[in-house]
């Protein structure tokens, strides 16, 4: 039901006080809504801009809910049983940076959060908001990071879970879902075919769908990776990030950081580009881009990198407009490039990224090579998940360097060999 | 012609509630058609002012997205069925 709710009334979740439509402005109650029932246009949390100090922040909790009057959550959101998701570390990455002549490179490295992804966050503001509005199931559709995080919340905070996924994803991913209990649906189909039934199954279950009928709550939790890193180089902005591509949605919420942090006063203004990386068999972003479209047109995905497999992306234009509006690109590389920046990042930093961060350091140096970021700029890349997932795209190329009975001699002469 | 069309919530209150209603036509244009003469205005909020589909609304023949297949012009025969999905999920 749409309520013409132009004016704050009393906040009953933090600052948040409607759901407000992109595309029309039109506005409802903060229920289970997502679509626009004027214009099927996405529903996003309309807020009054709290009043909130860096100090305010540096005391709270270590986690994403020292952001919490900056999401749409009741206070005290650390409090309640949950993953606690968040503050995960922001690496200074110099010998990245050397490997591809850039000046200062950071990982803002989300694979240590509870279920070693990004998709934690989410799942938190989306929990918070399935317990205010009284749903004993949440549920979702996943490429497999978000089937890990809503099962493991759901176990944390005692409620049933119900998961669906394309049932050629990855071996691991399969593992760290149905180890937390709840049901894993696996759909013979593409992550979009998963997509569209739940879509439908959301009509007509009383369940709290996170990226579904909870969504415009559930998105809003990308936002902590762009405050944290803002708070993380120091109270300030960098001159660009590089974003994972599937949605669209966590390029478009970084961004929404970063502007609200500028308009509270938290950082100094400063002009940053945002970059989109997609993969190649999966690029319907990525297409529209180069080919100066602001639609997009759905695809049939085809890639190694399954978390960032989605054909129809939901958030697509508007991951495009924030790029073109900060002056930034969407680029995609090949598979073997995805294996060679996983390759990359774990030679030199030590972090092993799952595909998707792959796809992020690979069109990172695409983009220098063709000379659409300056290698003067300081970037964050951001690395969304775990390389202990994905194992099979880097386990041809990851072997033993030689294999030998336990002979000194034998060492001796298959070390010397390895060296030379 | 018997065609099933699948609404979505937020387009229930021009179908007084139900999900599931049956149309005819031979096309996804004729089925459309025919949904808004049995539940008028709600053609409206699935096509746009020229009559295309709107940006953020999916609709699946027989469960494929007809924007892979002929959009409005997609054959809808005997026994399909559509469906009306908001696209903004996911992700």
């Amino acid at each position: 039901m749409t309520a013409q709710l132009d004016t704050p009334t009393a906040p009953a979740l933090g600052s948040a006080y409607a759901l407000k439509c992109r595309e029309c402005g039109a506005t409802t109650d903060l229920d289970a809504s997502y679509a626009c029932s004027e214009c099927f246009g996405p529903l996003e949390v309309a807020y009054s801009p709290p009043t909130i100090t860096r100090a305010d922040i540096e005391a709270g909790p270590l986690s994403m809910w020292r952001y919490e009057a900056l999401l749409p959550v009741a206070p005290g959101a650390g409090s309640r049983p949950g993953l606690q998701p968040g503050l995960t570390r922001l690496v200074r990455a110099d010998n990245l940076a050397a490997a591809l002549g850039a000046r200062a490179v950071w990982v803002k490295d989300d694979s240590g959060n509870p279920t070693h992804s990004f998709k934690d966050r989410v799942v938190a503001v989306a929990l918070e908001n399935a317990r205010r509005l009284g749903y004993q199931t949440i549920a979702c559709a996943s490429t497999g990071n978000l089937a890990n995080a809503v099962a493991a919340a759901a176990a944390r905070a005692g409620l049933d879970s119900v998961v669906f996924v394309p049932s050629n994803l990855e071996a691991g991913k399969i593992v760290t879902t149905a180890v937390y209990g709840g049901t894993l649906v696996a759909i013979d189909g593409h992550y979009d075919d998963v997509n569209r039934l739940c879509s439908e199954i959301a009509s007509n279950r009383e369940w709290g769908f996170v990226n579904v009928n909870l969504r415009p709550y559930y998105a809003e939790g990308s936002k902590s990776v762009g405050f944290e890193i803002a708070e993380q180089l120091g109270w300030r902005l960098p001159d660009a990030i590089v974003s994972p591509v599937a949605s669209g949605s966590l390029l478009t919420k970084v961004d929404k950081a970063f502007r609200e942090f500028t308009q509270l006063g938290l950082v100094d203004d400063h002009a940053y580009r945002v970059y989109g990386a997609q993969a190649t068999g999966c690029s319907p972003v990525a297409q529209a881009f180069r080919a100066g479209h602001d639609v997009v047109r759905p695809v049939k995905p085809d890639t190694i990198a399954k978390s960032l497999a989605i054909g129809n992306p939901a958030d697509g234009p508007y991951a495009l407009d924030v790029v073109r509006r900060t002056g930034g690109a969407i680029a995609d590389v090949s598979d073997d490039e995805v294996v060679e920046g996983i390759r990359l990042l774990a030679r030199t930093e030590g972090i092993f990224a799952e595909t998707a961060g792959g796809v992020v350091v690979a069109t990172y140096a695409k983009l220098l090579r063709e000379g659409l970021i300056d290698p003067d700029a300081e970037v964050v890349l951001l690395n969304t998940g775990d390389g202990l997932k994905t194992l099979d795209a880097v386990a041809p190329t990851s072997t033993p360097t030689f294999t030998i009975s336990p002979s000194y001699d034998e060492f001796e002469t298959h070390y010397a060999g390895a060296q030379a | 012609m018997s065609i099933s069309v699948k609404i979505p919530t937020i387009l229930r209150t021009y179908t007084g509630g139900t999900g599931d209603v049956t149309v005819s036509g031979g096309t996804l244009q004729d089925a459309l058609a025919d949904l808004d003469a049995q539940y008028p205005g709600i053609g409206a909020r699935v096509l746009d002012d020229e009559g295309r589909l709107r940006r953020f609304v999916n609709v699946y023949v027989n469960d494929d997205d007809v924007r892979f297949l002929e959009d409005l012009q997609t054959p809808t025969p005997d026994g399909s069925s559509i469906s009306i999905i908001p696209a903004v999920a996911g992700g």
